[in-house]
C-alpha cells in the first residue's frame, strides 16, 4: 500500500504507522462524561468499506494524517493533514 | 548424445563444466541444466514426491512440475532448484534428490506398490488414533517418506540483497507483447522496466520456428532487446520473476543476480528481491501449456509438445529418436512438424478431435483418437493408441502432449481477484481491472497467435501512456503468423484403467479428485486441500486447471461455476534469504549506541540491550565473578563517593512555544504551568483510558520553553503521543514539539561527592543554595554550552550534565577519571537498577501499561483543577476501586532469603495457584546497603496490608520465600541524601 503524504509526497506503506479510526481527532469535552469517553476510545464502526484513519508518517515528516482507505481493496481515497498542521 | 548438429541459441565455441550426479555433462553457454541433461541423453531426473516414481523433464520453463534438483554451491546445498532454471556454467554441481540409495534404485518406490492405499486424504484417514502416536511414529515416518529436497541447515554464506524501483510503465515478461510494449512506452519516453525470468529475452519467439517482420523471431526479438538496451529510460531486467502484485501498483520481483556464474563475485549477492512501483504495468507473462491426463502419463519422456520445441529450437536438443505427438488443439501440430524437421521420426500425430483434417506430414494421423497408457519404468518405451481400428502398442521413447494453453494470469489475481473463463479458448482469462493499473496482453490475455501478442502489446501500452497523459508514438505492427485457437479440451482421456497423473510434483491422478468429489470435498478449494494438488512448490502451474476440469466433470457443475482455487504471491518460490535480505545477525535490528560507548567498552563493561540501545550493565574488576561483586561496588561509589552513568538513553523532548506550558498541563497529570524557570518538575503522563503512559522531568529552560525526559523504553511512543495531541487534538494551542534525544548526550554524576566534581568541570561551580534539589539551567561544562539539572534517579544528591553529543564522550571520560580520583566510578545499569529499588522509583516493570496512577500511590498527583489527557477514564470505578493490585516494597523474613522478579504472592497458608493470588514481584535485586533482597511488586490492596507476611513463590526458579510488606522507599525515606 502507498500513502500519498500532503507534505512528502507519495510513499511506501512502511513509512507510516496505524493509529486507528480518525474518530481519534474529536476528543470528547472533560466534562461529557465518562460514557462519551468511553465511546471515544473504543466504540468503532466496522465498515467494509470506506474508513477514516488515523496515520502518521513517522519514517518521514512525522504528520499525523487523516486518510480515508476503502477497507475492502485498500484503495486510499483521501489523504489530509491533521488539523493542527492544516492552519 | 542428443544435441542437433547445428543450430539453437547455445555457444557450441565453448564448453563447460557440469555435473549431475557426479558424472560430466557435455553442456555450453545458453544451456539450462534441463537442455544439459536432454542434450546428454539424461532422461531419468527425480523422483516424485509421495510414490517416489521415476521422472523426467516435463517443461522448459518455471512452470516445470518434475526435475527439481540440488545445487551444491560453497559447501552449501540449495535444494527444489528447477533444472529449467538453472543456467548452466562452468563448475555448476547439481545432484537429484527425493531418492536413496541412488536415482534409478529407490528403495522409498515400494510406496509405488502401495498406491491403492495412499489415494487422497489417506493420512487423515489413516493416522487419526491414537494420538500419541502421532509424534512419535507417523510423523517422522512420513516425513522421511516424503519431502522433496533437504534444507542445508548450515548459515547462509551468500550475499542477498533488498531493491527499491520506481517506473511509470513495468512489463512483465518479454515475449513479443512484452518486447511490444516496452518498446511503444520507451519510445515515448516513459520510464519503463522491462522484466523477463528467462535470461534470453524473446518469450516464445526463441522457443518456435516464427518469422516475424520478415525474420525469424528469434533474431527479431535480439534486435528489439538492442533497440531498449540502448533507451536511457529503460531498464532491462533479466533473470528477474515478478512474483506478486500488491496494493497501490507495488510488485514483488526476485532477480536471480548470480546464480547462474556459480560462486558471486565479491560483494555480489546471490539474490536481489526488488519491490517495483510502477505507475502501470503490462502483464505479458504468456502462458503455461497444460499436459494431457491419461495411464501412466508421468514416465520420463513425456513431455509439453511447446517444451519439446524449445528444447529443439532453442536448444538444438533432440529428446528422443522415435517421437509421439498427442494434442487435443491445433498448436500440437507445430511440434510434430519441428519434430521432423529436425530429422526425428515422428511415428504418430494423435488428436483427439473426431472431426479435424489432420496436416499432412511423414508421419500417421490419428484423429478422434487417444493415448490410454506407456510402457517403459526409467523412460518411455511404447504408448497405447486407441483409435478407431481399436487399441495397438506404437514404440517411442518421446511423447510430446499437448491440453491447450493457460494464460499465465496468476498476477492478475493477487489482490483477490477471479478470472473469467473463455469457452472458446478453453481456458481463464484475467479479469480486467482485478488489480489496479495493471493490463494484460499477449497470450496472458488469452490472444495466442504471435500477430495478436505484437498488437496487444502496443494496445496495452498505449493505454498505460494515455492514462498517464503521455503521447505515444506511432508503432508499426510487424507481419506473423496469426493462426486462430481451435481447441476441443480433453481434460481426461476416458475409459482407460490406470492412474493418470493431473499434479505431478504432489502426485495426485484423476483418481484423487474423483474421490475427493464422491467424498464430497466438491468445492474446488475443500478439493485442493483433499488432495493436496496445487499445493506444490510449483503451485499447480501445469496441473490447477486441469484439476478443476476435472472436478467439473464429475460434478456436471461445469467449469465457470467451479472456479479456480485463490492464487496468491509470491508466482515461483523465492528464497526466505532474499525476503529477508540484510535481516540477519546484526542487520535484525539498528544497534544505538552512547556517546561514549568506546570509553565504556575499553573499560571493560558487560553490555546490555535496553530496546535498541547498548548500555553497560557492569564493569567487571580483576577478581571479581559474576555482575553481583561488580553490581554492589559500583553501587557503593554512588552511595559512598560519586558515580557517573551515561544516560543520554533518557528520551529528550523539547516544548517550545507560547502555549508550551497549557499543552503540558493538557498531556501530564499534574500542573506544570506553575513550575518556575530554572526548576524541574517529577510529571506523570496517562494514557487516553486511564493507565500511566510514562513518568520523567519537565525542566523549565524559559517562560516557553521546556525540556522534557521519558524513560529510555517509552521515548518513541511519548513522543508520537505528542504530536498526536499537538497536531490532532489541540490545534489552537500554538506549540512545538521535537524529539532531541540524540542531540544531547547526558551523563548522571550522583553520590555524596557529586558536587565536588561537578564544579570541577563548570566555568561557573554551584552551591546548595542557588542550585538547590530539582534546579536546571544553562552551563558552561568544560567551556562547551551545556545545560545543568539537579535530578536524581538514585536517591543521592546528582547532577545530570547535557551537552551536545559529540562531546559526550569526552565529558564522560572526565567524569569517570574525576570520580576514580574520589573514591568512585563509573556505574552500570544493575548498579543504577538496585539503587533506584532502593528507592522504589519506578521503570517499565512497573508502569507496564495496566497500572494506574492510583496503583502506584500517585494518585493524588492527577490535579483536579485542569483536565488532561486520561482524566477522565482514570475517574473509573474499576480503576480506583477496592481489590486493585497497589505497588508495595517487600523484604525476605530471612535475610538470605531470595527474592525474584515474577514471582507471585500468595497468603502464608495458601498454595500457590491462580485463585489464591494475590500478586507479583516486579523488580527485585539485593541491596547492598541494607544486606538482604529487597523487592517491589504489586499487591491486592497492598497499602492496607503493611506488615503483612505472605509467600513470594516462584516456579520457574523454584523458589518459595517468605517476606513482608515493607513501606516504599526502602533506604533514606526521608530524602536526606537527596536534597542536602
Ligand atoms: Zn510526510
Amino acid at each position: 500500500m502507498r500513502l500519498i503524504c500532503p507534505l512528502c509526497g507519495e510513499r511506501d506503506l512502511r513509512e507510516f504507522v496505524y493509529r486507528g479510526a480518525a474518530v481519534l481527532l474529536q476528543r470528547p469535552a472533560p466534562e461529557a462524561g465518562a460514557a462519551a469517553f468511553l465511546d471515544y476510545l473504543v466504540t468503532r464502526d466496522n465498515p467494509a468499506g470506506p474508513n477514516a484513519e488515523l496515520w502518521q508518517h513517522e519514517g518521514g515528516c512525522r504528520a499525523w494524517l487523516r486518510v480515508v482507505r476503502d477497507t475492502r481493496d485498500h484503495d486510499v481515497l483521501e489523504v489530509a493533514l491533521a488539523p493542527g498542521l492544516a492552519r | 548424445m542428443s544435441r542437433l548438429a547445428s543450430g539453437g541459441q547455445i555457444d557450441r565455441s565453448r564448453d563447460l563444466d557440469v555435473l549431475f550426479d557426479g558424472r560430466q555433462l557435455v553442456a555450453h553457454p545458453g544451456d539450462t541444466l534441463a537442455s544439459a541433461l536432454l542434450a546428454n541423453g539424461i532422461r531419468l531426473v527425480g523422483r516424485s514426491f509421495k510414490y517416489h516414481r521415476p521422472r523426467g523433464i516435463l517443461a522448459a520453463g518455471s512452470e516445470e512440475p518434475n526435475a527439481l534438483v540440488t545445487i551444491g554451491h560453497h559447501a552449501a546445498r540449495i535444494p527444489n532448484v528447477r533444472a529449467t532454471m538453472q543456467e548452466a556454467h562452468d563448475g555448476l554441481v547439481a545432484f537429484s534428490q527425493n531418492r536413496w540409495p541412488t536415482l534409478g534404485l529407490d528403495l522409498m518406490a515400494v510406496n509405488d506398490l502401495a498406491s491403492p492405499f495412499l489415494g487422497a486424504g489417506f493420512y487423515y484417514k489413516t493416522f487419526m488414533w491414537p494420538a500419541a502416536f502421532w509424534e512419535r511414529l507417523y510423523e517422522p515416518l512420513i516425513r522421511r517418506a516424503a519431502g522433496l529436497g533437504r534444507l542445508d541447515t548450515a548459515p547462509d554464506r551468500d550475499l542477498h540483497e533488498k531493491a527499491f524501483a520506481f517506473c511509470d510503465l513495468l512489463v512483465i515478461g518479454a515475449g513479443p507483447a512484452g518486447l511490444m510494449a516496452a518498446l511503444t512506452a520507451g519510445r515515448a519516453g516513459a520510464r519503463v522496466i522491462l522484466a523477463d525470468e528467462d535470461f534470453r529475452l524473446g518469450g516464445r519467439l526463441n522457443a518456435e520456428r516464427l518469422e516475424v517482420g520478415g525474420q525469424p523471431g528469434a533474431a527479431w526479438a535480439a534486435a528489439a532487446v538492442a533497440e531498449l538496451a540502448a533507451m536511457p529510460n529503460l531498464r532491462l531486467m533479466p533473470r528477474t520473476t515478478v512474483t506478486g502484485a500488491y496494493d497501490g501498483g507495488t510488485y514483488g520481483a526476485l532477480e536471480r543476480v548470480s546464480e547462474h556464474v556459480g560462486l558471486p563475485p565479491e560483494h555480489a549477492p546471490r539474490n536481489a528481491f526488488w519491490r517495483i512501483v510502477a505507475r502501470r504495468a503490462v502483464l505479458a507473462s504468456g502462458a503455461i501449456e497444460r499436459p494431457l491426463a491419461f495411464p501412466d502419463n508421468d514416465r520420463p519422456g513425456i513431455m509439453l509438445a511447446g517444451a519439446l520445441r524449445a528444447y529443439l529450437n532453442r536448444w538444438s536438443v533432440a529428446p528422443g529418436r522415435r517421437a509421439v505427438v498427442f494434442t487435443d488443439n491445433d498448436d500440437g501440430w507445430r511440434t510434430a512438424r519441428d519434430l521432423a524437421d529436425a530429422g526425428v521420426e515422428v511415428a504418430a500425430l494423435v488428436d483427439s478431435r473426431e472431426d479435424v483434417a489432420l496436416p499432412e506430414g511423414p508421419w500417421r494421423g490419428h484423429a478422434g483418437a487417444a493415448i490410454t497408457g506407456t510402457r517403459g519404468r526409467r523412460g518411455l518405451k511404447a504408448v497405447r493408441l486407441r483409435d478407431r481400428a481399436g487399441e495397438s502398442w506404437i514404440e517411442a521413447d518421446c511423447l510430446a502432449v499437448s491440453g491447450g494453453w493457460n494464460p499465465a494470469l496468476h498476477l492478475s489475481c493477487h489482490m483477490n481477484g477471479r478470472p473469467d473463463w473463455d469457452a472458446a479458448i478453453a481456458a481463464f482469462v484475467p479479469a480486467a481491472g482485478a488489480v489496479p493499473g495493471l493490463a494484460a496482453a499477449g497470450a496472458a490475455a488469452g490472444a495466442f497467435s504471435t500477430r495478436a501478442a505484437l498488437s496487444g502489446g502496443v494496445a496495452a501500452a498505449a493505454a498505460a501512456l494515455a492514462d498517464l497523459g503521455m503521447a505515444a508514438p506511432p508503432v508499426e505492427i510487424p507481419e506473423a503468423e496469426d493462426a486462430p485457437t481451435r481447441i476441443v479440451p480433453l481434460w481426461r482421456v476416458r475409459g482407460a484403467k490406470g492412474r493418470a497423473w493431473l499434479d505431478f510434483q504432489n502426485d495426485v491422478t484423476v483418481k484423487d479428485v474423483a474421490l475427493a468429489a464422491r467424498e464430497n470435498f466438491a468445492s474446488v478449494e475443500h478439493m485442493k486441500r483433499y488432495t493436496t494438488l496445487g499445493m506444490a512448490t510449483d503451485q499447480g502451474k501445469t496441473s490447477g486447471v486441469a484439476g478443476l476440469a476435472v472436478l467439473a466433470e464429475l460434478t456436471g457443475r461445469g467449469i465457470a461455476a467451479t472456479g479456480t482455487t485463490t492464487f496468491r504471491p509470491p508466482y515461483t518460490p523465492v528464497p526466505i534469504a532474499a525476503l529477508g535480505a540484510g535481516g540477519a545477525g546484526q542487520g535484525l535490528a539498528p544497534q544505538r549506541f552512547l556517546p561514549a560507548h568506546d570509553a565504556i567498552a575499553e573499560a571493560g563493561a558487560a553490555f546490555v540491550e535496553a530496546g535498541l540501545w547498548y548500555r553497560p550493565s557492569h564493569y567487571p574488576a580483576p577478581g571479581e565473578s559474576g555482575w553481583r561483586p561488580a553490581c554492589d561496588r559500583e553501587a557503593g561509589f554512588v552511595r559512598n563517593a560519586v558515580g557517573i552513568c551515561d544516560v543520554t538513553t533518557l528520551g529528550k523532548i523539547d516544548v517550545q512555544g507560547p502555549d508550551a506550558a497549557e499543552f503540558l498541563d493538557r498531556v501530564y497529570a499534574n500542573t506544570i504551568s506553575t513550575l518556575a524557570t530554572g526548576r524541574v518538575r517529577y510529571g506523570l503522563m496517562l494514557r487516553e483510558d486511564g493507565f500511566v503512559m510514562d513518568d520523567g522531568t519537565a525542566a523549565r529552560l524559559g517562560e516557553m520553553h521546556f525540556l522534557l525526559t521519558t524513560t529510555t523504553a517509552a521515548a518513541g511512543q511519548v513522543m508520537a503521543h505528542l504530536e498526536f495531541c499537538a497536531q490532532c487534538l489541540w490545534p489552537e494551542l500554538d506549540v512545538a514539539v521535537l524529539s532531541v534525544t540524540e542531540h544531547w548526550a547526558q551523563v548522571a554524576v550522583a553520590g555524596p561527592r557529586s558536587r565536588d566534581l561537578v564544579n570541577d568541570i563548570l566555568a561557573r561551580p554551584v552551591s546548595d543554595a542557588d542550585f538547590p534539589f530539582m534546579a536546571c539551567g544553562e552551563a558552561a561544562v568544560a567551556g562547551v554550552a551545556g545545560r545543568l539539572f539537579r535530578i536524581s534517579f538514585s536517591g543521592e544528591h546528582a547532577y545530570e550534565i547535557a551537552v551536545p553529543a559529540g562531546h559526550g564522550a569526552a565529558l564522560y571520560e572526565r567524569l569517570v577519571a574525576g570520580a576514580a580520583a574520589r573514591g568512585g566510578g563509573a556505574y552500570g545499569l544493575e548498579a543504577l537498577n538496585v539503587l533506584r529499588i532502593e528507592k522504589g522509583l519506578l521503570t517499565h516493570a512497573e508502569l507496564h501499561g495496566r497500572t494506574t496512577a492510583e496503583d502506584l500511590g500517585l494518585g493524588r498527583m492527577i490535579a483536579t483543577a485542569k483536565d488532561c489527557i486520561g482524566k477522565v477514564n482514570a475517574a473509573r470505578p474499576a480503576l480506583k476501586g477496592a481489590g486493585r493490585e497497589q505497588l508495595v516494597g517487600l523484604a525476605p523474613l530471612d535475610p538470605a532469603g531470595r527474592l525474584l522478579a515474577g514471582a507471585h504472592l500468595v497468603a502464608l497458608g495458601a498454595d500457590p495457584l491462580a485463585e489464591n493470588d494475590l500478586g507479583y514481584l516486579t523488580s527485585a535485586c539485593h541491596s547492598p546497603t541494607l544486606g538482604h533482597d529487597i523487592a517491589l511488586g504489586f499487591l491486592r490492596d497492598g497499602r492496607a496490608r503493611r506488615g503483612a507476611v505472605l509467600r513470594a513463590v516462584c516456579r520457574l526458579r523454584d523458589r518459595d520465600t517468605a517476606c513482608r510488606v515493607v513501606p516504599l522507599p526502602f533506604v533514606d525515606p526521608e530524602g536526606g541524601r537527596l536534597r542536602g
